[in-house]
């Protein structure tokens, strides 16, 4: 516990005289994975996915999982975000155990998965609204923006305006997401994710299914959008490239059942270049951590 | 007919109107143009066609005598003519829009009224060829087949006692229905949602849902103080299942990534089952709301004609038991009329309420 503390706290210290205008986040949770293992029954027989991972993230840290397909590290996400618990070890975030979901840690999955029955802007409004801080009719569609609402919710709608701004859909607002292309229905779950001001942002794999345009620019998104809100970020990946420019810290796993095999930490400033020479040596480096000599 | 056009000189004779359009469309096709220039003359002509279809047919019913003396003769006259006059009205009404409008604007309400110009054509051949048949003629033996003046006599002379009927019907079927529907759906929504609800009402409903309703009919009558209850009892059995059904199978099909998504933001069990469970599941619900509807009328009718004392199938018994057929004949029209428009009703009620969704059946 003491030890994974201290490697964040390094780490920080190195993104920080690395990148003076990156501000190392109040805001930010701080999460610790201290020795979990997990298994799942998968026809009656157990199937060991996570073995005894620890790691933590310091706050306002970005760290990247990086791992072979189906190795148990969405199954690590699903512990982080408090959507099971783990059978041994315990998943805390800021010193205290993670019992289950909270909007503090929010979730984008690497489907939209947005409800085809609320607009852009309902989709959205999403958490507010669960979290009882915007009244509206399920499925009622733009209307409520106009109308009055109670104090406190209006804050509410103001953050919905600002998130929408902020990935760049205020235009789209009144639509439905059928009518959206698969890099705005990103957004608009990036959105729906940051409009509840989290202090983890939980990401897995985000950008995988987008077309390889739409994902460099969403990455390059990502980090002016993390620079500027000091939250924490995990992200699960299994492009290299992608945790390399983007994360301060890349976790390797191994195959299933996952363990943590090594850790690269990447002092790189930013915003980062992919073609720069460091990135391009520590990809090198990564690739044969994962047994891949390129 | 709402707001009836002031006919001004140009396009007061529809006659003259046609003609000057026509030699174009001639030109049109002759040149097999993919994008007809001038259509203005061709969507017009179905409206003109029904006028005088209605003409003609009310020509027939003027001056070709009757086989036997019918009443109403007058009535259905009067009818036709105000048929011919109307497809006259929405013709010049629609022209006048036509050659107004810019192309890209909304579609008046005229020119929406054309799409059902063909239909009042066939309508008037219809009716003239079922006049000819039955008052002209007689080839169809009476009394099983009533000409068309039958069912207007019917509609005048019978009224409050069809009036009635229909408002009895209407009333039985809403309580069933609406009993029925409600409690179908939060039965659905208890089997989709917990386990618990699931465990014991489950069993229940694959025993008693498929039983016919109207295989209750005899116990039905004889356990409530009422015939009326009865019926209601059976309407919302009748209701009841498909709603369950489907409203479970709705619920239970709901993508878990949704309640993980809304579960990471917050949401309470509530707001998972209020804003999660039961919108995905809406499409669902409404197949099993239309078809509880399909299944209410049937029972509706076979109640009524069994043990109610009121209502479309008391009238339709009550008919038959004075071989009244043209009243038969009437009182079918009018349920026909009466469900088509229920169903129409609710398609439109869901695509108010599911717009979001692509591909919507078209009722």
């Amino acid at each position: 516990m003491v030890s994974t503390q201290g490697v964040a706290q390094e780490t920080v210290q190195a993104a920080q005289s690395a990148q003076p205008a990156f501000r190392a986040a109040a805001a930010g949770a701080r999460i610790d994975v201290t020795e979990v293992s997990h298994r799942f029954s998968l026809h009656g027989a157990a199937l060991p996915v996570l073995d005894d991972v620890s790691f933590s993230v310091a706050p306002g840290e970005f760290v990247a999982l990086l791992g072979p397909s189906g190795c148990g590290k969405s199954t690590l996400l699903r512990l982080v975000a408090g959507l099971d618990a783990p059978a041994v070890g315990t998943v805390s975030s800021n010193g205290v155990a993670i019992r289950g979901p909270d909007p503090s840690r929010v979730v984008v999955f690497q489907d939209p998965t947005l409800y085809p029955w609320r607009t852009v802007r309902g989709n959205v409004g999403l958490g507010p609204e669960a979290q009882r801080r915007r009244k509206r009719f399920p499925w009622s569609t733009a209307r409520s923006s106009i109308e009055p609402l109670p104090e406190g919710a209006r804050s509410a709608e103001q953050r919905i305006d600002a998130a929408l701004q902020l990935v760049g859909l205020t235009d789209f607002a009144a639509a439905y997401p059928h009518q959206l292309s698969g890099g705005m229905a990103q957004r608009v779950a990036l959105a729906r994710a940051l409009v509840n001001d989290p202090e983890l942002l939980v990401l897995d794999e985000p950008f995988g299914k987008l077309d390889s345009l739409t994902r460099l620019r969403m990455q390059g998104e990502l980090v002016k959008l993390w620079l500027d809100a000091r939250f924490s970020v995990l992200l699960v990946t299994h492009d290299v490239e992608e945790a390399l420019f983007l994360a301060n810290r890349v976790i390797v796993f191994s195959e299933r059942p996952a363990r943590v095999t090594a850790e690269v930490r990447n002092d790189a400033p930013y915003p980062r270049h992919r073609d720069d020479p460091k990135l391009v040596e520590l990809r090198r480096e990564v690739l044969a951590l994962l047994g891949l000599v390129a | 007919m709402s707001g009836t056009p002031h006919l001004d000189p140009a396009s007061g004779h529809p006659g003259v109107g046609f003609q000057q359009h026509a030699p174009s469309i001639r030109t049109q096709s002759a040149r097999v143009s993919a994008v007809s220039l001038n259509p203005v003359g061709t969507s017009l002509l179905p409206a003109w066609l029904a006028a005088f279809a209605w003409l003609a047919s009310a020509g027939l019913t003027r001056w070709w005598p009757d086989a036997d003396e019918w009443p109403y003769t007058g009535h259905l006259l009067v009818l036709k003519l105000v048929l011919a006059l109307t497809a006259l009205l929405i013709g010049v009404a629609a022209r006048r829009s036509l050659l107004a409008r810019q192309p890209d604007t909304a579609q008046p309400r005229a020119e929406r009224w054309l799409k059902a110009m063909p239909w009042l054509v066939a309508l008037a051949v219809g009716v003239a060829a079922w006049e000819v048949l039955t008052a002209k003629l007689e080839w169809l033996p009476r009394p099983f087949f009533a000409p068309p003046q039958a069912l207007i006599a019917v509609y005048f002379d019978d009224f409050p006692r069809l009036g009635s009927s229909v408002a009895h019907s209407f009333g039985l079927l809403a309580y069933g229905y609406v009993i029925g529907a409600v409690v179908g759906f939060v039965t659905g929504v208890g089997i989709g949602w917990s386990r618990a609800v699931g465990y014991w009402l489950h069993p229940v409903l694959r025993l008693i849902g498929p039983l016919p309703a109207t295989a209750w009919l005899p116990l039905a009558f004889f356990f409530f103080p009422s015939s009326f209850s009865a019926s209601v009892f059976l309407i919302a059995l009748a209701t009841g299942f498909p709603v369950a059904v489907l409203t479970w199978s709705g619920v239970a099909g709901v993508n878990s990534a949704f309640y993980d998504i809304a579960r990471t933001l917050g949401a309470r069990p509530g707001f998972l089952i209020l804003k999660v469970a039961i919108p995905a599941a809406l499409p669902s619900v409404f197949v099993g709301l239309f078809m509880g509807l399909g299944a209410s009328f049937s029972v509706l009718i076979v109640a009524e004609m069994m043990g109610v004392k009121a209502g479309l199938g008391w009238y339709l018994q009550w008919a038959q038991g004075w071989a009244a057929y043209s009243n038969m004949y009437a009182a079918l029209l009018v349920m026909a009329l009466m469900c088509s428009g229920l169903i129409t009703l609710l398609f439109r009620f869901r695509d108010r309420l599911l717009a979001w969704q692509k591909g919507l059946l078209k009722w």
